[in-house]
């Protein structure tokens, strides 16, 4: 009868030093679990984390490549953080970046021979407009028949990966890869310039950063920044003071896969110069942007950190995968369990644990 | 002219019907008659009392609920717990049930010292507690409801349960449909399926939250026939209100709770209304508004034949129809339930009209979306007050939640913050809102302060219909005066406002004309005059329909 209990209540206000404790203390618990996941490969954890820090952060080559995974995240992350905001849960930036990478390899293929500072801005263009079509179909069905826009979004990500694949190995097949499922090789002013000897493409980084600023400001400073704030805490309350909250859920959804899609550009534009399979073109950033979004407290604004971050962590992952010879799995591993005890913190930001000692 | 009634005699009459209520006060022994102190002595050297918590205290983030409460509540009687909103009545009861634990303090059933650290506990040890927001399967038939949670073996036999629900619904005069499945059933049948499935878990020790607040009065009557049946039977009853004519009607003893302490317990034959009262508030409650002469002047609100249906695609309401004009409160009373919040949706546009029309100073506004009425001049303060907030969101971004569209608040879809903070310190200032600062989360401030809060906000717009439903529930007597304060000044200078509460008292102290809406039907409008009051209770009821051309 004298045992402990662990009563759970809810918190009246979380302050923003709690919010950023909780969510240090869940870097580090997933961190420490991670490290049983590699303890029972046989690996030695700390050796481990040395090494991912290394890889993704120790050296000038660590770094630029960190970077310019990090590009693909904040386009994708500042987007989501946006959607997320209004509580519209878009799981399928992968598919809306792989539609952008379609679009965008499209125009590429197609109209080569255009002046690059044509061509460019067109494909991103181009980019921006396949992802919010992909978005598009979830953003119709949840604001006409309120469909569930997780289990629309999601779907659609396998549709996107077998319509590229469909594209690659057939119509688009360049004649030239003797077989292989890749288009030809973009013309030059398809191609994105990048910082001297790295693959950072900058012109997109820098569009990353304008546009994760420029969400933020949306969001802070905006009137229409304001309805999308409030129709996430409350849409009842949108609804009554004349909200039209179908249209806000709409235009985030039509937004953030605008932004993964453009993000699908710069891959396929920046890094690889031609499409190629779904896995090709992205190793699910799409879905790590999700992390990227929640990591940042769906601030647009700190998705530049994080995503700079989880870059640098997919970056050492590799490194690991390759120098320790783990499963190539394992970097999945690594960001589900971050997500999961990012999330599973925020759970502390609003209840607190009592211990009773008393009976 | 028209006196304010007094809120007494508003009182005394809701209780009339059931006199027969009275009768328990001469079932109280003739050996009550030392004082409460004397008596708990007593009872505890012989019968141990049913039900004795010593010294509880729980405290709650800034707030302490209860503070070294004693409660002693004998074998066999109706115990009343009386208190305002927010005295600590519930959380005690939650204690007693295992919901909450105390911080501190000892509970004692029938002498015995008991831990009760779950609702299961306290089913073990025979205490039964009927919720106010029932916790019932709505799909679910009456029967599945009542032994849910029951571990008797593997299999549900289920015609055995049935018959012994029967069985004591007879008894108890519980009627109610064993096969029927609770989302058909009302308020009062699904009160009925509660009290059954406590009684059915053996409950000696029976804990009401508010009974009577969902009911109608015939339904109440009902009701205190049950809990006289099971005083009979040998329960013991602890009656949570907050309504003094309850109190007198059905209790033996009280005990009344103010700010988390126990003030008082008293034989209820001994004392009467106004001194149960004055231990509730603390002070005279009975305040006299100064309700003058209407200036009433041209109809701002015309409803007409309104036809609309509720979240079940039933008829809530049926062919209502209405004036407000300029200058007046018009009430419209009637018991929780009969389409108040459905009326109130479809004036401010978040629930379409299948028939009918709503007309504001001469404009058509049926089935315009909610941003249009706005623009035309409708305010509205809904009954569920966190309906039209942002918790989570400071005071001044939400004292422009209606208003952020103006130009005022930034030009070309930008938001100027200065502006809206002068906007709100205006605000906080001209209504004496209580708070840290404008920056404060609205999720942090007193019902009253949020009251207020909301009030200016929509009065900021200077809108020609004001609505407002329940303003003061959940409010302590000093807010309500407040709010009612409020209302009348705003009367005063011309505002026309549509008054929609349950609170008769409410109504009758505010309205110049009382609509009473029964099944999504109005019965009937009168002037709000004390004189009136037989009538409207009567109409509340659905016993007494007006004819149109006697409607003021």
């Amino acid at each position: 009868m004298n045992l402990p209990r662990l009563q759970v209540e809810r918190r009246l206000h979380t302050s923003r030093l709690m919010s950023t404790l909780a969510l240090a203390v869940s870097l580090l618990l997933a961190l420490l679990a991670i490290g049983l996941v590699f303890s029972s490969l046989g690996v030695d954890p700390v050796y481990a984390y040395r090494r991912i820090l290394r890889g993704g952060f120790g050296s000038l080559y660590g770094l630029s490549e960190s970077l310019a995974k990090a590009i693909p995240l904040l386009l994708t992350g500042a987007g989501l953080a946006l959607a997320f905001r209004a509580r519209v849960y878009n799981i399928g930036a992968e598919g809306q970046l792989l539609l952008g990478a379609i679009v965008g390899g499209g125009i590429a293929l197609n109209f080569g021979h255009w002046p690059r500072e044509v061509l460019l801005p067109v494909m991103f263009l181009g980019g921006f407009l396949g992802g919010a079509l992909w978005a598009a179909v979830p953003a119709l069905l949840k604001a006409r028949f309120r469909v569930d826009e997780v289990l629309t979004s999601l779907m659609l990500v396998y549709v996107a990966g077998d319509l590229v694949r469909y594209l690659v190995y057939g119509p688009w097949r360049g004649p030239e890869e003797r077989g292989f499922p890749y288009s030809s090789r973009f013309a030059l002013a398809a191609q994105l310039p990048h910082l001297e000897g790295t693959r950072v493409h900058y012109p997109t980084l820098l569009l990353a950063l304008g546009l994760a600023l420029f969400l933020y400001l949306l969001l802070e400073r905006t009137k229409l920044g304001y309805e999308i704030r409030v129709t996430g805490e409350n849409p009842a309350a949108a609804r009554y003071a004349g909200m039209n909250t179908d249209r806000i859920i709409v235009l985030v959804l039509l937004l953030s896969g605008g932004l993964a899609g453009m993000a699908g550009v710069g891959e396929v534009a920046g890094i690889h110069a031609r499409l190629s399979p779904p896995e090709g073109i992205s190793p699910g950033y799409g879905f790590t942007a999700i992390i990227v979004a929640w990591l940042a407290r769906l601030n647009p604004l700190a998705t530049i950190l994080t995503a700079f971050l989880i870059g640098g962590l997919l970056v050492g992952g590799d490194a690991i995968q390759v120098a320790l010879n783990l499963p190539a799995a394992s970097i999945y591993i690594f960001n589900g369990m971050i997500l999961l005890f990012v999330i599973a913190g925020d759970v502390f930001t609003r209840y607190r644990l009592r211990l009773e000692l008393r009976s | 002219m028209a006196l304010p009634p007094s809120p007494m005699s508003v009182r005394s009459w809701r209780f009339r019907p059931h006199t027969n209520g009275r009768s328990c006060e001469a079932t109280v022994p003739a050996s009550v008659s030392a004082t409460a102190l004397a008596e708990g002595l007593m009872a505890s050297a012989s019968v141990p009392p049913a039900v004795l918590m010593r010294g509880i205290t729980k405290r709650f983030p800034g707030v302490v609920a209860n503070d070294r409460i004693d409660l002693e509540v004998k074998e066999g009687e109706i115990h009343a717990l009386l208190g305002e909103n927010g005295a600590g009545k519930t959380t005690l009861m939650n204690i007693l049930y295992g919901i909450y634990h105390p911080d501190e303090g000892e509970i004692r059933i029938r002498g015995r010292p008991v831990v009760i650290r779950s609702p299961q506990d306290a089913i073990r040890l025979g205490i039964g507690m009927i919720h106010q927001q029932f916790r019932l399967v709505p799909t679910h038939t009456v029967t599945e409801n009542v032994v849910l949670g029951m571990k008797r073996g593997i299999l549900f036999r289920e015609r055995e349960a049935r018959q012994q629900i029967e069985a004591l619904a007879k008894n108890y005069h519980l009627e109610v449909d064993p096969d029927a499945r609770i989302w058909q059933l009302s308020a009062g049948e699904q009160q009925r399926v509660e009290i059954l499935k406590a009684l059915y878990r053996q409950a000696q020790i029976l804990i009401l939250d508010e009974p009577t607040s969902m009911l109608t009065p015939g339904e109440i009557e009902d009701l205190l026939k049950t809990l006289h049946r099971m005083k009979e039977e040998g329960h013991t009853l602890i009656f949570i209100t907050h309504k003094l004519d309850e109190v007198t009607a059905i209790s033996d003893r009280v005990t009344v709770l103010r700010q988390g302490k126990v003030v008082a317990t008293l034989e209820t034959a001994k004392t009467n209304e106004r001194e149960l009262a004055q231990w509730m508030v603390g002070r005279e409650v009975l305040f006299r508004l100064n309700r003058q002469q209407a200036q009433v002047g041209e109809t701002v609100l015309r409803v007409e034949n309104l036809h609309v249906l509720n979240d079940k695609q039933l008829p809530a309401l049926k062919g209502v129809s209405f004036e407000v004009h300029r200058g007046e409160i018009l009430g419209i009373a009637g018991v929780a339930g009969n389409g108040q919040r459905e009326l109130v949706e479809t004036l401010i546009g978040l629930r379409p009209a299948v028939q009918g029309a709503i007309v504001l100073n001469g404009q058509s506004l049926t089935n315009l979306p909610p941003r249009a009425r706005i623009e035309a001049g409708i305010a509205c303060v809904p009954g569920e007050r966190m309906t039209a907030l942002v918790p989570g969101m400071s005071i001044a971004e939400n004292m422009v939640l209606k208003a952020y569209r103006q130009s005022a608040f930034g030009k070309s879809g930008l938001l100027d913050r200065r502006a809206v903070n002068d906007h709100a310190d205006r605000l906080i200032a001209e209504y004496a809102v209580i708070t840290p600062g404008r920056d404060t989360p609205v999720k942090l401030l007193s019902g009253g302060n949020i009251q207020r809060a909301l009030l200016a906000r929509e009065l900021s717009s200077q809108p020609s219909l004001l609505i407002v439903a329940s303003p003061t529930s959940g409010l302590d007597v000093g807010a309500t005066e407040t709010v009612w304060k409020i209302l009348l000044e705003q009367r005063q200078q011309g505002r026309a406002i549509l008054l929609i509460s349950e609170d008769l008292e409410e109504v009758m102290t505010l309205s110049d004309r009382v609509a009473v809406l029964y099944e999504g039907e109005i019965m009937g409008i009168v002037r709000g005059e004390e004189n009136n009051l037989e009538r409207i209770g009567l109409m509340m009821a659905g016993a007494l329909r007006l004819p149109r051309e006697e409607w003021v």
